[in-house]
């Protein structure tokens, strides 16, 4: 049955995957369209990688975007000035992220809730100045001339890959040992689980896919800016929106977010004006009436919604 | 100019600047003493207190005192406001839920101050005439002997009602804890209004001080000034009233020794390093105490 459930899924993506490339091909979609559909996979793996460190670990990170921004920055360097290939670009992206997520990991993890997420929040923007402050990288003037690399097809390939690493991980021993530290940091402890180890290790797995998500998005703008919106503060919290309307703890939730977050600012560029006045008051809403997400910690799955149709259909044979 | 002269210049203005942060940084540590929220969109009051105080002197053609009262009276209000529509109904949800409806209104008063204001930024009419004043071999301007003198006559009024006062002492109630002292017979809900009206109205005065210091006002303004005045009162110990003040002034003035020694784009990496030193060898602040965590 989970053998069959997985291959189901997998035909459903590589479906998914044609349909976007067939669409194109008919011209459809324009390329515009196909731009934001990447987009989504760029940010899919930000929020399911944020997930891990706030859903289901428990930590508050709100500097995300510094470790996107390593990534961004590395990648581009290394494909521009070395001419390095795309594929180790973001991995190196990624692995430096993963260094500088454990650099900051181990000190900061000594702090809880509210201390924690300023901390974070001055570790990313301390980033951003020092990426500032960078000749090699363009400084205040911004990073240009970054090559195209970054496709649908890629992105789309690297959103599975990170969703399905997450997911396996926490569901492995490592990730019950995260969600215990979460749920009670002190009873996890007394129950020998080293939970500064977990906490770290979240913390550098989340960081590592933040950094390839960062070498995608640096080659699909072409151009870095050290600015609060593309790698500041700005950016962080745009993924915590993300994560939290999708629910912490839930990687489907995150996924629906991401990719729902992503496309409406772009079907508001006409009202661009009050965009950003309906989307506080959107998330306020949220926040008041349903404070989980709004998957509030539940998974979305192909048996729960056929259950779920089965039900229904139930329903509706009664009445 | 031989160095030591410098050093007391930069000290001069380092002060000014750390007042208001010092400021600003009361009202986070005031409605996070009582509630325990970092109230994010903090900056963006005092943003509106800026804004108010412009309209005020140039469409009520106010004078400068009367333009301070009106705005910090505004600015009251709208934290009145937004406690009661934003934060009140959280009250006993997830403390992450809380901070993102903080972070919410944050975003919702900057972009409502642009869409009302104009994203471009606005000259701010200068109330009292420019004048330098020379003291031996530094000076001081009067727009800054201006700050000071409001930053320590709003502290000062702000000591007398926390501490002298039955406001201040339910206040201090509140904070100590909650249940106990609503079972004294303490309007709780009032006295976090009344805390949100006090902080809004000293970070609106923060705000009018910098207008007329740096001339110009925008609705982005608040976002660093807040991000820092935080820093500021989390160095001091957050929930401490005078920690606020020391942390605010020991703030303003790195600030401006990193700025006259390294880079002006350094400026806005001090505040975060000092918050990560801070928090890493004394979390609970200068002036805080170390509390026992209970299981």
């Amino acid at each position: 049955m989970n053998k069959l459930s997985s291959l189901i899924k997998g035909i459903i993506l590589l479906l998914a995957y044609l349909v976007v490339q067939l669409l194109e091909r008919q011209g459809v979609l324009l390329p515009y369209h196909v731009q934001i559909l990447s987009l989504c996979c760029i940010n899919v793996i930000l929020v399911v990688s944020l997930n891990l460190i706030n859903g289901f670990t428990g930590q508050f990170s709100i500097g995300h975007a510094g470790f996107l921004a390593i990534g961004a920055y590395a990648s581009a360097y290394l494909t521009v000035v070395w001419q390095a290939p795309f594929l180790f670009a973001i991995i190196c992206g990624g692995v430096l992220a993963g260094i500088a997520g454990l650099a900051v990991g181990l000190p900061a993890l000594r702090l809880r809730g509210d201390y924690l997420a300023i901390a974070t929040l001055g570790f990313g923007e301390i980033i951003r100045v020092i990426i500032l402050n960078t000749d090699a990288v363009g400084g205040a003037r911004g990073f240009s001339g970054i090559p195209k690399y970054t496709t649908f097809g890629l992105a789309y390939l690297m959103a599975i890959f990170t969703v399905v690493v997450i997911r396996n991980f926490v569901t492995s021993d490592y990730g019950r040992a995260c969600l215990a530290v979460r749920e009670d940091e002190i009873a996890a402890e007394s129950l020998g689980v080293n939970s500064t180890y977990f906490k770290v290790l979240a913390f550098t797995i989340g960081a590592f896919f933040a950094g390839t998500a960062g070498a995608l998005f640096s080659h699909y703008l072409q151009y870095m800016a050290p600015t609060p919106n593309q790698i500041g503060f700005v950016k962080s919290i745009d993924i915590l929106i993300m994560l939290v309307l999708g629910g912490l703890g839930s990687i489907t939730g995150s996924i629906v977010a991401a990719i729902t977050l992503t496309i409406i600012p772009e079907l508001l560029r006409g009202f661009a004006e009050y965009r950003m006045i309906i989307y506080p008051i959107l998330l306020i809403i949220v926040m008041i009436y349903r404070p989980a997400g709004l998957l509030a910690g539940n998974e979305l799955s192909l048996s729960g919604i056929t259950q779920f149709v089965k039900g229904a259909r139930a329903h509706g044979n009664h009445t | 100019m031989a160095w030591h002269i410098m050093a007391l210049q930069q000290l001069i203005n380092g002060l000014a600047l750390g007042s208001v942060y010092a400021l600003i940084a009361l009202g986070y540590t005031m409605v996070y003493g009582i509630i325990k929220l970092i109230n994010f969109a903090h900056g963006d009051i005092y943003m509106l207190g800026a804004y108010f105080g412009f309209y005020a002197i140039t469409v009520l053609k106010l004078s400068l005192v009367p333009a301070v009262l009106t705005s910090m009276a505004g600015a009251a209000l709208v934290g009145v406001l937004l406690e009661r529509i934003a934060y009140r109904p959280l009250r006993n949800s997830p403390r992450i839920a809380v901070l993102i409806t903080a972070i919410g209104a944050s975003l919702l008063l900057q972009s409502t101050a642009q869409l009302v204001f104009g994203a471009s930024f606005k000259p701010f009419p200068q109330a009292i005439p420019f004048r330098r004043i020379q003291l031996g071999p530094v000076f001081i301007t009067n727009r800054q002997l201006l700050i000071f003198g409001v930053a320590v006559l709003l502290m000062v009024i702000l000591h007398i009602i926390v501490h002298y006062t039955k406001l201040g002492k339910a206040m201090r109630a509140v904070s100590m804890d909650k249940e106990a002292a609503l079972l004294m017979g303490i309007n709780v809900d009032r006295i976090i209004s009344a805390t949100f009206a006090m902080g809004s109205a000293l970070a609106a005065a923060a705000g009018i001080l910098v207008g007329m210091y740096y001339n110009r006002i925008d609705p982005y303004m608040g976002m660093m000034p807040g991000l820092k005045a935080f820093v500021a009162a989390v160095l001091g110990g957050i929930g401490i009233v005078p920690g606020a003040v020391v942390g605010g002034l020991l703030m303003g003035v790195a600030e401006n020794v990193v700025v006259t020694i390294g880079s002006s784009t350094l400026r806005d990496a001090v505040a975060f390093a000092i918050l990560i030193v801070v928090l890493l060898f004394r979390p609970n602040g200068l002036l805080g105490k170390k509390g026992i965590e209970k299981v």
